[in-house]
Order: structure tokens, then C-alpha cells, then sequence
């Protein structure tokens, strides 16, 4: 194939774009097609031309369901915008559906009048019946009536680009078709080719062939958009004029935002990074990511399960690592003990929950934020922890290191809540100037006068950190009652509770670090929206579009859920009504109702996918009327 | 094979590795032998305390640590070998001790203690084998024997047991012996020996629980019957045993048998060789089983693999070496663009 050519017929086109807004589009298809690839490409030739971005990737938990079938869709949905956005849209206007189930699944969701781009060739009778489509929709003028179709035969067209590459199989070049509904999207969009004709150059250079097969189906599909007569108008969505603060930004999801975060933790604090867990979806990406930065003094283990996990990052707090495992709900659980005798040795480490649905194995690849009052509450005894949530993927970066900064100056294990939406989906994230991070203080004793295992800072309750090789602070820590000071084993009934309530002090004074919560809105009214962890965009979202038509709303994200801010019960105080929105039966709700004299109104949804931002708009509009 | 230590210092006694702690075990307990043995073989090994760390489980043993004046964790229950873990991934200067029971380590912890020695992560595990629960009172253990009444097997447990040092060979340790808790001098040399492995070292130590089964090791403590039951294996030495060395272990074909050696059949004895990189001799060393064997005692194995550890730290030092940690540069270590 050919270059785009830069005709008369290209020019005339690109006069007839319409200038958009925002626009979100969703890539559907079996889960071996690429589609997770080919939204990655798409999204980052947009960012790097300056829109503003979110996606959300949805997958299933079966690697490779049988192909065709409804089971098999993966998905990746992006929304493009030349303004502010906080969520990866509500409903796509534009589907790429590479199959009939791809369709089937994915048409309800459409904005009407919205664009379909289908994949004709693997509209076959059996693809059909897996569908569950008795004939063929494509010939319904019904079943698609107010859509835009346009029947792409992206098999044979990509077959016939590649005709003369021998060294590929049939197969090997049917895997290029994801290119070129790429390079078809392209051409829609009106984006140039050459971040993702660099990619692949980089991801394939040792196999030219496939470099080559790529580029070219890459290419076709874009020429395809351009000689073609079928579409009615290209889009284009112009690089952000809105103030966007300047400087070098990247895309990133809240998992690599977490490695980030933890590596430049553990720098700040001049410290070796242990990180020690068990694959588990969708936490696993952090292990693997930190697994490959190694140069930075990381040691990751990848242990035999959940509980070792836990066990090896005690191990390696005691020995003065900062200490880091993640996981998701049910590898959570399998920690529970390990986090007490954490609590009660007072070491400093990070527990990271992805968090997904639940309960029991769930739904491994989507998302819920219901472990908060598990995380909070859900070990024996009473055992106080930190619990910080990140609102963004890319407030993921430093969420990640307020949380080792909070394990080390309090000496206490740390929880941070992200979640399966944060975990997986992307925005722009501002690059941050290194040298304004501040360092992570670390004192580790070394003066054996006057030393104690449990003796403790004046302002924190914290005690001395004390790491083994220290020549005459030898001591002994476990998981039995103690006495407060020495550390000794006491099973006096004083000695227990002070050191209960001790620990529960140290914990709550955390809320001293705090700085006060932003609130978005005026400061009172009759509505405050108050959300934590990834809901944030969604929340936002619907908190401007209500003020735009004139409501008394404001809302206010929660980064910090043990202990809460000290400043939260007057915020909750001058608004009417309070509403909070979660992905869960309650739970934030049932704390702040527990904590502050207040009635909230809960909107909840456990279906395992983000909120939309109607939803939260139509529940305002409920309350308010 | 032997650690890199600093200089012994020359002062260290038993009572430097003896800490303030009162010792709570039961009066005749067979842990205040294991106790008193390892502060005296740590004073003479010369290992600083501070660069010594035991780490322990749940259980009777389990306490252990507080009775060392040396860095401890007493953490839960069968957990001990992840903890061990953590601690050498991140200093592997340091001499990590983690001492467990059969519940402990088999039981409850029977995951963590294969893939520790699986691993070959560089710690000294210690299983104190009385085949019974004592903390918890006198509930059967994995290695109690079939038919063994306790309070929660009234009419005999019908669970068979376990062989500690064959579960050892079978996860690959490359350091696997067994001594006993009152044998003194055999303890003593198998905890040095123990100690001078780089790797995982398993020890299991007949140790006698005198409250809920003080009979469970008489037949390996009774003077008149022990060294009918025992053969002490060293290396390069035939397989000799008895009150008199009458008798011996000759090998046919893969299956043992005692043989006589007044009978002058001492030239078909089985040598012992520990460091066999084939692990069967070892193995069917560890399932000579009483009363129909003698029980081995001593080093069955000891074979040098890297340990998990410092291939760790390794890796690490390598990538480190290789001077590319720029920050700033992995931040941007994506597709990026500039707003004005």
C-alpha cells in the first residue's frame, strides 16, 4: 500500500471534519484481536496531540474465551476532549466492533445517530450464532436504523495488503487486522500515523516482517478512510485550549502510577524497595512493573502465596527496607493476620488493594470499591491502620508515596485503596518536578544508652526503628500483648489496654499531617457530594453540570479514610444534604454516619463498572428537586 | 561453604546470647537442652549477636527467640519462614535462625517451609519433632503416629504422618539432618554444621514433650535400647550400628537391609556420602522408619546450590552496577508532550 496520499480528495475531506468537543470511542473485539493494543495506540497519538484523555479497558477474566462468543470481548473505550474531562465518557459515539458479538454487546450503549464501523468479514454464520443473532443484523435496517454503518471487510482488505509477505501465515496477517482499524481510526479522526509506526518499530524491530505487515495494514486501513465515500464526515478534536498547567506530560495508568510512586518513595527516603507478592488480578501489572526496575535497588519476590507475601515484607521492614506488597480483595483477606502482627510490631510497610468486585473470587478484571470497611475493620482485636485512597490513576504516583511516608514517620502499616478502574484505565499525567518532592525522613536509632523497643516519639507515639546489625540494640518483637516502653511480654490486663489505646492514639494522630480538604463549590448550600477513591471523575463531572444549570452543589474526595480529616465534620455541617455516591452497598456512608451527626443519602451501584456520569447527575437532580 | 563473618571475637560466651527473659518452658521440657546448646555453639561459631536474627512461628518452640539476646521475632503461627525471607532478601550479612515445630512448620506452615528450602533461601530452620501439639494442650500432630490417642483422636488418629526429613529432600533442601534434643555433643555439631551451610539447613531435633507425649522418643534416649535404634552417618564411613557395631545398613538394589557385620559382611555396607548431587540415597536414608529400621542420625545431605537470597541481591547489585537509575528519565520513559 501506498502512503495516505496528500490529494486533492485528502484536503477536502479534512475541510469537511467536524470540530468536536470530545468524542469517545469504543474498540470491541475478540479478547486475542488487539483491542487493548490497538485503544493504547489510538489514545497515546491523541494525547501527544494534546487532547485530554481517559479510557477505560474492560476485559474479560478468561484469557482467551472461545473466540466470537460474548465471553470473549475485550474492550477499550477512550474519551478524546479538547477540554477538562474526568471520566472515559458515558456513551461512545463511535463503535469499532470487530465481530458479531462485539455488536450485539457493545450497540446499546451508542449515543444515537452514533458511527459503527464493523469488521463484515466476521459477520459468518457461526460467528452469528454465537452472537446469539439468528441472521444477519447488518442486513436489518431496523436493528441499526439512526446509527452511521459502514461494513468494513477488514479481513480481506488486511489479507490483501499483505499479500506478497511470505514468511507470514494467514493467521500471523489476520492478527494485523487490529492495524488496520487502527489506521481506519486514524483517518476518522484525523490523527497522523507516526507514534504508532514508531512503536512499532520498537516493539517489533527484531522481526522485520512484521514491522512490516503492521506499517502496511496500518496504512491500508487509513487509505481505506480516504478513498472510500461511505463516511460522512471525518471528526477532529483540537489540542486543549482550556488552561492546562504547563510543562511535560505523559499518559498513565494508576498501576504504573503506583511503581512510579514507589520507586521515587523509596529514592526520596535513600532506601531499598522490597516488594514482595502473589500475582492476583488486577494487581499483578505492579509486580511485573517493579520486577523490571531493579536498577533502582528494587527486590522483588515473588512469593509462594498471600500470606507469604505479607510474612516477607514484615521480614524485610524488620531489616529496614521499605516495605511494599499489593493485592486485591481475596489476596487481602489471606493478609489479614499478616497485618495485624504488623500493627502490633509497629513496622512500617504498604499494603496496596487494587481493589475488584466481590465478594469471593468476583469479578477478577472489573471494578467495586467495596474492601473499605474490610480494610478498616475487617482483622481480629482492634487494629488501628492508616487507609488512604487515590481518586485518579495518576494521582496514583502520589498516593503511593504519601502512604510509605505515613508507614514510616507513624511506624505502622498503610493501606492504600486504588481500585480495578484506576488500576487499568489512563489520563494525562503532568510529569513532576523531582527535586520539589519532599525527602522521606528516616532516623534509624543507634545509641544503645537509654534504648527501649517500644519507647516513643513525643509527637507521633511512634517507636525507634531499629534495624538488626545495630551492635547493642539487640531486642525481641512479636505478636503477644506487650508492655508499653520495653516491648516485654505482659499479659496484664492494664498493660493491654494502654497499649490498645496507644495504638489507636497513634493512629488518629495521623490526622495531625493532614492538610485541609478541598472542597469544590461553595463552601455551603443545599447539596455536598462526597466521594472517595476512584468515583472522583465521575463525581466531579456531575458536580459541574449540575452547577452549570445554577444547583447549590458542591462536592468534596476523600483521600484519607483512617483517620478521616479533621476538618470533614464542619465541611458536613454546612450543607442541607449530604450524598455519596460508591461502588458498594454504603460503606463510606455507614463511617461518616457512625463518626459525624449526619444523615447522608447513598447512591450505590455493585455491577462492577465505573459510574457514569448521568447517573450521579440524575440522583443530584433527584435530591435538589 | 561457610559464611562471611567478621572476625570472631574472641570473648563471646554462652551468657552473651542469653537474654533477660525468664525461660517459661515446663520444668524437664526438652527445649532448655536446644536453648542451652545453641547459645553455647553461637558463642563458639563467633557470629555477632547483633548480626544474628531468630525468627519463629507459633507453638512451644515458638518461644524461642525471646530467650536469645540477639535480634528475635516471634510471629505467627507457621509464618516464620516468610519472615526469614524478607530479612535475608533485604541484609544477607545477616545469620537468620528460624526455629519451628512440627505443627508449625508441617502443619499450619507446610507451604512456606517447602518453598523456603525449594528456594534455597539462606536460613537454618530447626524443627523441634515431639509429634504432638503442646501449646494447645495435647491435639495430634502431622507427625504423630497412626493409632496415637490424644484429646482430639480419642480412639487413635487415622491420620498417617509425615517424615520430616523426607518432606525436606522431596522440596529440595540442600542441607537436611536429624539430631536429638538430649544427644548434647551430636546437637551441638549438627547446629555448627548447620550453621556453615550457605543455604537452607534443615534440622529436625527429636525434641520431648515430658507433659502430653513424654514417651513418643524412648526408644532413642533409653540407654538400653538406643543404639539398637540409631546409626549415626558420617561422612565416608560405612553405615555401622549397634551397642556391639554389630550390625549394618548394606543397600540392594534401591531398598536397604540390615545386615550382620560379625557375620564379616562389613565390605557390602553402604558408605555414606553427603553430598551425593542425586538425592535417592538421602532419601531412602530418611524412610529407614522404627522399629523396623535404625533411625538415621546426622547429616544425610549436604550439596551446595546458590541460595534464592543472594541471587537476589545479585541480580539487584548487577542492575545497579549497570548505573542507569535516572528517575527522572524513567518518568519520562513513555510517549510524552509539552504544554507551554
Amino acid at each position: 500500500m501506498a502512503e495516505p496520499p496528500a490529494s486533492e480528495s485528502s484536503a477536502v475531506n479534512a475541510e469537511m471534519a467536524r470540530l468536536m468537543d470530545s468524542v469517545v470511542v469504543r474498540f470491541s473485539g475478540d479478547s486475542g484481536d488487539g483491542m487493548q493494543l490497538t485503544g493504547d495506540q489510538f489514545t497515546n497519538t491523541s494525547a501527544v496531540l494534546g487532547n485530554d484523555i481517559s479510557t477505560f479497558p474492560d476485559f474479560p477474566a478468561e484469557i482467551r474465551a472461545p473466540a466470537g462468543t460474548l465471553a470473549g470481548l475485550s474492550g477499550f473505550q477512550v474519551n478524546l476532549a479538547a477540554s477538562d474531562i474526568y471520566t472515559a465518557g458515558d456513551a461512545p459515539l463511535v463503535l469499532v466492533a470487530m465481530n458479531p458479538a462485539a455488536l450485539a454487546a457493545n450497540l446499546a450503549d451508542l449515543e444515537p445517530g452514533g458511527v459503527v464501523i464493523v469488521n463484515e468479514d466476521a459477520f459468518t454464520r457461526n460467528n452469528l450464532r454465537k452472537a446469539g443473532y439468528d441472521a444477519n443484523p447488518l442486513d436489518d435496517e431496523s436493528y441499526l436504523q439512526g446509527y452511521e454503518l459502514h461494513r468494513v471487510p477488514l479481513t480481506t482488505m488486511t489479507r490483501a495488503a499483505l499479500d506478497d509477505l511470505d514468511e507470514l501465515s494467514n493467521q500471523q496477517k489476520d492478527l494485523c487486522k487490529n492495524a488496520f482499524a487502527l489506521g481506519l481510526a486514524f483517518w476518522l479522526f484525523d490523527r497522523p500515523m507516526d507514534t504508532t509506526l514508531a512503536f512499532y518499530q520498537e516493539k517489533f524491530g527484531k522481526r522485520p516482517q512484521v514491522v512490516e505487515a503492521n506499517t502496511r495494514a496500518l496504512k491500508a486501513g487509513y487509505a481505506f478512510g480516504e478513498t472510500t465515500e461511505g463516511f460522512q464526515s471525518r471528526m477532529s478534536i483540537p489540542s486543549r485550549t482550556d488552561v492546562v498547567p504547563p510543562g511535560t506530560y505523559r499518559r498513565i495508568t494508576g498501576n504504573e502510577a503506583v511503581v512510579l510512586g514507589l520507586v521515587t518513595a523509596a529514592q526520596k527516603a535513600n532506601k531499598t524497595l522490597f516488594y514482595g507478592s502473589y500475582p492476583i488480578t488486577p494487581a499483578s501489572p505492579i509486580l511485573e512493573g517493579l520486577a523490571a526496575l531493579k536498577r533502582f535497588d528494587v527486590r522483588t519476590f515473588q512469593a509462594e502465596d498471600e500470606i507469604a507475601a505479607i510474612g516477607s515484607v514484615i521480614g524485610a521492614s524488620f531489616a529496614g527496607a521499605l516495605s511494599v506488597t499489593a493485592s486485591s480483595g481475596p489476596g487481602v483477606s489471606l493478609k489479614s493476620e499478616g497485618m495485624n502482627l504488623a500493627i502490633v510490631m509497629e513496622l512500617p510497610l504498604v499494603v496496596v488493594n487494587v481493589q475488584r468486585g466481590g465478594p469471593s473470587t468476583g469479578l477478577p478484571t472489573k471494578t467495586e470499591q467495596a474492601d473499605l470497611l474490610s480494610v478498616l475493620y475487617g482483622r481480629n482485636g482492634e487494629s488501628p491502620i492508616p487507609v488512604i485512597a487515590a481518586a485518579t490513576a495518576a494521582e496514583c504516583f502520589e498516593m503511593a508515596i504519601e502512604a510509605c511516608r505515613i508507614a514510616v514517620r507513624h511506624m505502622t502499616p498503610v493501606f492504600l485503596l486504588t481500585d480495578g478502574y484506576l488500576a487499568n484505565s489512563s489520563e494525562p499525567w503532568l510529569l513532576p518536578d523531582l527535586d520539589l518532592i519532599e525527602p522521606i525522613d528516616i532516623e534509624h536509632r543507634t545509641d544503645p544508652v537509654g534504648y527501649q523497643p517500644y519507647m516513643r516519639d513525643e509527637a507521633t507515639l511512634a517507636r525507634p526503628w531499629v534495624v538488626p546489625g545495630t551492635p547493642g540494640l539487640e531486642h525481641r518483637v512479636g505478636g503477644l500483648g506487650k508492655q508499653d516502653v520495653t516491648g516485654n511480654v505482659s499479659y496484664d490486663p492494664q498493660d493491654n489496654e494502654h497499649m490498645i489505646k496507644t495504638r489507636a492514639e497513634k493512629v488518629a494522630r495521623v490526622a495531625d499531617f493532614l492538610p485541609p480538604l478541598d472542597v469544590f463549590g461553595p463552601d455551603q448550600g443545599d447539596l455536598l457530594v462526597i466521594g472517595w477513591g476512584g468515583t472522583y471523575g465521575a463525581i466531579r463531572a456531575a458536580v459541574e453540570q449540575a452547577q452549570a444549570e445554577g444547583r447549590s452543589v458542591a462536592s468534596c474526595h476523600l483521600r484519607h479514610l483512617n483517620p478521616l480529616p479533621k476538618d470533614l465534620g464542619k465541611i458536613l455541617s454546612r450543607y442541607r444534604q449530604v450524598l455519596v455516591p460508591e461502588l458498594n452497598m454504603g460503606q463510606l456512608s455507614m463511617l461518616l454516619q457512625a463518626r459525624y451527626p449526619v444523615r447522608v443519602i447513598g447512591l450505590n451501584k455493585v455491577q462492577g463498572q465505573p459510574f457514569r456520569i448521568r447517573e450521579i447527575v440524575a440522583k443530584i437532580n433527584e435530591i435538589l428537586t | 561453604m561457610t559464611d562471611t563473618i567478621a572476625e570472631p571475637p574472641a570473648s563471646l560466651t554462652r551468657k552473651d546470647f542469653v537474654s533477660d527473659q525468664e525461660v517459661r518452658w515446663c520444668p524437664g521440657c526438652g527445649d532448655y537442652a536446644i536453648l542451652a546448646q545453641m547459645q553455647k555453639v553461637l558463642a563458639e561459631i563467633g557470629v555477632p549477636r547483633e548480626q544474628t536474627v531468630f525468627v519463629s512461628g507459633i507453638g512451644c518452640s515458638s518461644r524461642f527467640p525471646y530467650y536469645m539476646d540477639t535480634y528475635g521475632v516471634h510471629s505467627i503461627h507457621g509464618r516464620a519462614p516468610t519472615l526469614a525471607t524478607g530479612i535475608k532478601a533485604v541484609n544477607p550479612d545477616l545469620t537468620v535462625w528460624v526455629v519451628t515445630g512440627d505443627g508449625d512448620g508441617l502443619s499450619i506452615g507446610g507451604n512456606h517451609l517447602v518453598h523456603c528450602m525449594r528456594r534455597n533461601v539462606d536460613v537454618k530452620i530447626l524443627l523441634f519433632n515431639n509429634r504432638v501439639y503442646g501449646l494447645t494442650k495435647g491435639q495430634y500432630s502431622p507427625t504423630s503416629l497412626q493409632g496415637h490417642r490424644t484429646k482430639s483422636t480419642p480412639m487413635g488418629s487415622i491420620d498417617y504422618p509425615f517424615n520430616p526429613m523426607s518432606v525436606a529432600i522431596g522440596a529440595e533442601a540442600t542441607f537436611v539432618a536429624r539430631t536429638q534434643d538430649t544427644n548434647t555433643k551430636h546437637l551441638q555439631e549438627t547446629l555448627r554444621r548447620a550453621a556453615a551451610h550457605r543455604g537452607t539447613a534443615f534440622v529436625e531435633i527429636y525434641q520431648n514433650c515430658v507433659v502430653y507425649n513424654p514417651t513418643a522418643w524412648d526408644h532413642t534416649t533409653d540407654s538400653s535400647v538406643r543404639d539398637d535404634n540409631i546409626v549415626y552417618v558420617e561422612e565416608g564411613k560405612p553405615l555401622v550400628y549397634g551397642r556391639d557395631n554389630d550390625k549394618g545398613i548394606r543397600i540392594n538394589g534401591m531398598i536397604p537391609e540390615i545386615v550382620d557385620v560379625a557375620n564379616g559382611a562389613s565390605d557390602e555396607l553402604a558408605v555414606h556420602q553427603e553430598s551425593l548431587d542425586n538425592s535417592s540415597y538421602a532419601y531412602m536414608l530418611s524412610r529407614m522408619q522404627h522399629p523396623e529400621f535404625p533411625l538415621p542420625f546426622g547429616v544425610l545431605r549436604d550439596v551446595s546450590r546458590p541460595a534464592y537470597t543472594d541471587m537476589l541481591v545479585d541480580q539487584v547489585k548487577d542492575a545497579v552496577d549497570s548505573g542507569d537509575a535516572d528517575l527522572n528519565a524513567l518518568l519520562h520513559s513513555s510517549d510524552t508532550w509539552v504544554v507551554e
